[in-house]
């Protein structure tokens, strides 16, 4: 058993703490091509006419935002959320329904900054929402959590199917007829004065697709700067004391319920500006982007990429949303030549069969994730044998007649 | 009003038909060292989980500082001053050493969700206090060399003094240390006692669990001696060593056979 946690734990190095944050030159390059090829992409696409990729590539950054956010929730404070896309959600139709009206309040030449006032609004909304759902589960074990987000989850989506208060337009989402998002701010201005062609083959025009994917990325650095700052920060500490030792971390006076409430509740933030964010992107809602799947799809992201770890959480939002999303794309554009829209889509969903296996699959021979957290992999492996009871310090109550006292 | 540090009255605690601690009267006073001894069973570790919170007494009273503390969260105890260890040692597995102890310094610090995030100058600074207390307290127990390595992968003496440096870092006035030289060789043992001197000179009166009563003898200032839940003698060690209920209860022989035994093996100090 020794040799096999051995086995498993090569290639997870302990990092001495106070280093862990700091990083290495060869992954300073790595980050640096990264952010360039982030970059140059959408240019490249663009010049090339490949303009569904730049779709593509935006949708999964948003994918990440998302997980980012869960991989508070799951991979520092290990709790299990099912519900996650309801945050999303509560963003994406809280940009509809304050944006609009903000918009008009602003008038013509302030409107495109409506989206930055409502992208905030989004996300606080989505943490007060949070914190509701969060304060009266976040006593009880973490299956039940399990099963409150994921009826959360449903709840909302019903309610937005529903047309629930007559605010969401039901199935048909939202904007009604007649109404829009407003432009973003700069937007007409880049589309008249950047274009621009190279030989024949190669014409850019800079487009909304292409702003909404440079605001996506800049969240997504964003967001990454400010989630790292939790690794080694009180607050992170005390959510993998939780994680750890529950018990244990009582005693040594941490609050385990408002520990927890902050993992949701800035979680749920995470989800809130990504769900904003959608919704100028796409300039419309409806409930069918908020089903269950993608809360499992989500979820899957920071299980198979690495639960707590960052890099894993962009590597799992590559491989689940985007290979799928790619392979679509691919075949629509007719590089695989010429396929019916049944087969395309019958493609593409095939994807919840090929990651039911694959859960399976990374539970037995790689719980930790493809690119895990150290500290999260140790936990995993089960390093705990080295320490004994996990149990209350209590035994059963016949115990006391097998102690070894020698009383006549 | 109580002068005491601590004080139980008619402590008790039933589970189903188990009276697991039977009306238990007893006091910690500032700057003591007191020991809770008795047989495997006797209800000590259940008494401490009590006294921390973990378990509400059935019936019956725990002061601290004069004020109740029956039916307060664990962590609301430990906050008020009540730090302890664990019987099966209870740290942090996947954690560092100091990480371990510096999640002690939780309760002590305060930065918030937004100063950890966006990693604020009053942050930053705060957390480099965090480690800089736990590296003492680390060196406190001895531990300095072995700040970086995983709790887990400690030597269990090593693990009882981490438990213990984790429990300090919380600024206790009481620390209750449940067993801490279980498992551990002569040698270890006596650095222990050392240990648990220096803690009160530090200020921390300490309340400890021991069923081993020769441990108990040379550092205890006084003793409490539960029974099947019951106390059935308390004083000096002196006093304790000598109380027949105490022989009874730990040998189930008479004193008479006790005194015996005694003899054979050479020790003589009455
Ligand atoms: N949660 C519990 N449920 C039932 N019985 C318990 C519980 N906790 C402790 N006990 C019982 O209380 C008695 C005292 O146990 P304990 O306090 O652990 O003894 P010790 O003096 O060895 O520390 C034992 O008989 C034990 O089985
Ligand atoms: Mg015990």
């Amino acid at each position: 058993m020794r040799e096999l946690i051995a086995e498993r734990l090569k290639g997870v190095t302990a990092k001495p703490l106070f280093t862990a944050g700091k990083m290495t030159a060869a992954q300073k390059i790595g980050i640096a091509l990264l952010v360039a090829a982030v970059i140059v992409a959408p240019i490249l696409f663009q010049g090339f006419g490949q303009l569904f990729m730049i779709r593509i590539i935006a949708v999964i950054g948003l994918y990440i935002i998302l997980a980012l956010g869960l991989n508070i929730v799951v991979g520092y404070a290990g709790l299990l959320d099912f519900g996650r896309i309801a945050f999303y959600a509560v963003g994406a139709y809280v940009a509809m329904w304050v944006g609009i009206p903000l918009a008009g309040l602003l008038g013509e030449t302030l409107e495109g900054w409506s989206y930055f006032l409502v992208l905030p609004i989004g996300g606080l909304v989505a943490c007060v929402v949070g914190l509701l759902l969060g304060l009266p589960v976040m006593r009880l074990r973490g299956d039940y959590l399990a099963i409150v987000t994921l009826g959360f989850g449903e709840i909302v989506r019903i309610c937005l199917t529903n047309n629930i208060f007559g605010i969401t337009n039901g199935a048909a989402g939202l904007p009604g007829s007649g109404d829009s998002l407003a432009a973003p701010a700069g937007l007409a201005w880049l589309r008249r004065n950047v274009h621009f062609t190279i030989g024949n083959n190669f014409e850019f025009t800079f487009t909304s697709n292409i702003y909404w994917y440079f605001v996506i990325f800049a969240l997504v650095a964003l967001s990454i700067l400010v989630i790292r700052n939790l690794d080694n920060s009180r607050l992170g500490r005390s959510w993998a004391a939780v994680r750890e030792d529950e018990v244990a971390a009582q005693a040594m006076g941490v609050n385990t319920t408002v520990a927890k409430l902050y993992a949701f509740v800035i979680g749920a933030f995470f989800g809130g500006i990504a769900g904003v964010t959608f919704s100028y992107f796409q300039a419309f809602v409806s409930p069918e982007s908020f089903t269950f799947l993608e809360s499992v799809l989500v979820l899957a992201i920071v299980v198979i990429g690495g639960m707590g770890s960052i890099p894993g959480v962009i590597f799992g939002a590559l491989a689940i949303q985007g290979i799928p999303e790619f392979i679509r794309g691919f075949a629509s554009a007719g590089w695989f030549g010429n396929l019916s829209a049944e087969t395309v889509s019958a493609i593409s969903n095939y994807r919840y069969l090929v990651f039911g296996a694959l859960m399976v699959f990374m539970m037995a021979v790689r719980p930790q994730g493809l690119i895990p957290q150290t500290r999260r992999a140790r936990e995993l492996l089960g390093e705990y044998d080295a320490i004994d009871g996990h149990e209350l310090d209590a035994r059963e109550p016949g115990d006391r007649a097998n102690s070894t006292r020698g009383r006549a | 009003m109580t002068s005491h540090l601590m004080e139980a009255r008619g402590a008790t605690i039933r589970f189903g038909g188990l009276t697991a601690v039977d009306n238990v009267d007893m006091y910690v006073d500032v700057g003591e060292i007191v020991a809770l001894i008795g047989p495997n069973g006797a209800g000590k570790t259940t008494y401490f989980n009590m006294l921390t919170g973990i378990y509400k007494p059935t019936e019956g009273d725990i002061l601290f500082n004069g004020a109740s503390i029956v039916g307060k969260a664990p962590h609301v105890i430990a906050r008020q001053g009540i730090s302890r260890t664990f019987q099966n040692i209870r740290l942090f597995p996947a954690l560092s050493a100091i990480e371990n102890v510096m999640i002690g310094r939780h309760m002590r610090t305060k930065t918030g969700a937004l100063g950890a995030l966006f990693k604020t100058p009053p942050a930053r600074k705060e957390e480099q206090q965090i480690q800089a207390d736990a590296e003492k307290w680390l060196a406190f127990v001895g531990l300095s060399g072995v700040a970086n390595e995983l709790a887990s992968s400690l030597p269990y003496g090593a693990q009882r003094r981490l438990e213990i440096a984790r429990a300090l870092a919380t600024e206790p006035q009481l620390i209750c240390l449940d067993e801490p030289a279980a498992g551990m060789n002569p040698q270890e043992t006596a650095e222990l006692n050392l240990l648990v001197g220096r803690i009160r000179d530090a200020g921390v009166t300490v309340f400890l669990i021991e069923h081993d009563m020769k441990v108990v003898m040379e550092i205890a200032e006084r003793i409490y001696v539960l029974d099947f839940g019951k106390l059935i003698a308390q004083g000096t060690p002196r006093e304790v060593q000598n109380n027949p209920a105490v022989i009874e209860a730990y040998l189930g022989l008479g004193a008479d056979a006790l005194m015996a035994k005694h003899l054979d093996e050479g020790g003589d100090d009455a």
